[in-house]
């Protein structure tokens, strides 16, 4: 997935930007395994400062939904307007092993989401900003079909 | 704590939206109401907690009742504000440091859902950028999930906003006073699948003071006090599913109302069975049939039965939000919680009029929930 044009991750504790295989990244305590998305200074669960970065996986089930239907105040960031702006789908995603995920969904259409569905990461273009550089975001879509 | 917190005086302004009255004077319009029911005046109020959300800090109220130099704390704590400072008036009083106190909450909101930032609550910029920081969000995701598990119908959900406004028509100082029927309420704009425009609660304006004092004074100014049986507050577990969570642990961990209502069960020596009359946050019409069972009054997916018999209306087995809870009433943050100790303490003292719950309820319970994962919980006995 090389980009074309500038882009940039919308936050650097997320995932690594530009990367060929995104993955999402966590933090996890040295001390008691404790994983936390996304990457922190230490442990939530125990407070210790000893916290390695860890790549999540890229492939999980979808938890529960819903679809944002009207287009949220400020602090939302988009390049839409109230004219443009498109209901979106947002949920908790289980990744294998680690932990529930908060995550917007490249599906906003909630008769095509299931519960415990297979979903997959995507790394999208979140917004564009006026030189150009595309802020890119994370979701999770339905996976392809194998 | 039995009988040694009592509460001798309540005042509300009516919520909704009172236009050219700020919410300070809302504030100020809910405590003089509470002194007088109380029979006693600002000046001997020897401590003072307090707070709103949006409309400036609750010791302003000393401009317009007098600045008597008593200590006024400002308690600003999310949907646990009136939770959190009746908690630290309990203190007080239980302390020995005071005998007689005010509690008051208050706010003014602008239309629309909220709009906090991510960094309020140690978040970085991206979760708010990326249309995250929604609460309506985060009650329909964990609404969709226990539908799913438990088994409740949108009709359940229905039957919830249905009885608030059933509610609220019965409650002079509720802010939406004319029923909606089932269809019209299950029809309304979508807003976050599965709930629509009427099963959400909206930011609206309202003030609510209490007097509260030792116990053994009461009856000297109040004929009907109503004791603090227990005032629990919690914040949130690592890993637990709550509002502004980014990650949830894979397996589940009890939330903070769970954790709240037990140990206020446990503080006040009753359980669940005894409650006579609750009010439990309903910000949105599922989050009132989940709290049912995070608090310990039914198992989870009894609720649809439940709501299909009637259980949780004025004359039911457990009347839930007798005056129309958050959905009738809107929420100013800073009131809402002080709300529902009002309209408790109003039915233990047999004075809640055409809402009154028969048979003389004796033990009454409250709820509040919210963001980022913080209940309170009260116990009050007559």
């Amino acid at each position: 997935m090389a980009a074309i044009h500038k882009s940039k991750a919308i936050d650097p504790n997320l995932f690594h930007w530009p990367a060929a295989d995104p993955a999402l990244l966590a933090s996890r305590c040295t001390s008691c395994s404790g994983i936390a998305f996304p990457v922190g200074p230490s442990c939530t669960r125990c407070g210790s400062t000893s916290v390695e970065t860890v790549e999540l996986p890229r492939k999980g089930r979808l938890w529960t939904w819903t679809i944002q239907r009207f287009m949220p105040k400020s602090p939302y960031l988009s390049s839409e307007t109230e004219a443009t702006f498109k209901p979106f789908g947002i949920g908790y995603v289980e990744l294998p092993g680690t932990v529930r995920i908060a995550t917007r969904l490249m599906e906003n259409d909630p008769g095509k989401l299931r519960f415990g569905a297979d979903m997959e990461l995507a790394i999208y273009t979140h917004r564009v900003e006026a030189d150009g550089t595309h802020i890119m975001n994370y979701a999770f879509k339905p996976a392809s079909a194998a | 704590m039995k009988d040694r917190v009592a509460i001798i005086g309540i005042g509300i302004h009516p919520f909704g939206r009172t236009p050219g009255r700020t919410g300070l004077q809302q504030g100020i319009y809910a405590a003089r109401q509470a002194l007088r029911d109380a029979g006693v005046e600002w000046k001997d109020m020897q401590f003072g907690y307090g707070g709103s959300y949006s409309s400036g800090n609750a010791d302003a109220l000393g401009n317009e009742l007098g600045l008597t130099g008593a200590p006024f704390t400002n308690i600003l704590n999310a949907c646990a504000t009136g939770g959190s400072s009746l908690l630290a008036a309990c203190k007080d009083i239980l302390s020995g440091s005071a005998d007689m106190g005010l509690v008051v909450g208050f706010d003014k909101h602008d239309r629309g859902a909220f709009n906090p930032h991510p960094s309020e609550y140690g978040l970085g910029d991206w979760y708010g950028e990326a249309g995250l920081m929604v609460t309506t969000q985060f009650f329909a995701m964990k609404l969709k999930r226990y539908m799913h598990d438990h088994g409740i119908s949108v009709d359940a959900l229905a039957r919830v906003a249905e009885k608030a406004f059933d509610n609220g028509a019965l409650n002079p100082n509720a802010w939406r006073r004319t029923p909606i029927g089932r269809d019209e309420i299950k029809n309304s704009t979508m807003v976050n699948d599965p709930l629509t425009k009427y099963m959400f609660c909206s930011p609206a304006e309202g003030g609510v003071a209490l007097v509260v004092c030792r116990g053994e004074i009461a009856h000297r100014y109040q004929k009907h006090p109503v004791y603090v049986r227990a005032a629990v507050m919690r914040t949130r577990l690592a890993g637990t599913f709550e509002v502004y969570g980014t990650s949830a642990s894979l397996e589940d961990v009890p939330n903070a109302s769970e954790r709240a209502s037990r140990a206020a069960y446990e503080l006040a020596g009753v359980g669940p069975d005894d409650v006579d009359v609750a009010a439990l946050q309903d910000t949105e019409a599922g989050a009132e049939i989940m709290h049912m069972a995070e608090n310990g009054f039914c198992r989870h997916g009894e609720q649809e039965r439940m709501l299909r018999d009637g259980d949780t209306r004025i004359n039911g087995r457990l009347p839930i939000n007798t005056d129309g809870g958050c959905l009738a009433n809107g929420e100013p943050i800073g009131a809402s919680g002080l709300r529902q100790i009002h309209e408790i303490a109003l039915q233990l003292r047999g004075q809640a009029g055409g809402r009154q719950v028969p048979g003389d309820p004796r033990i009454g319970y409250t709820h509040v929930y919210g963001a980022p994962g913080i209940s309170a919980v009260s116990i009050l006995e007559r």
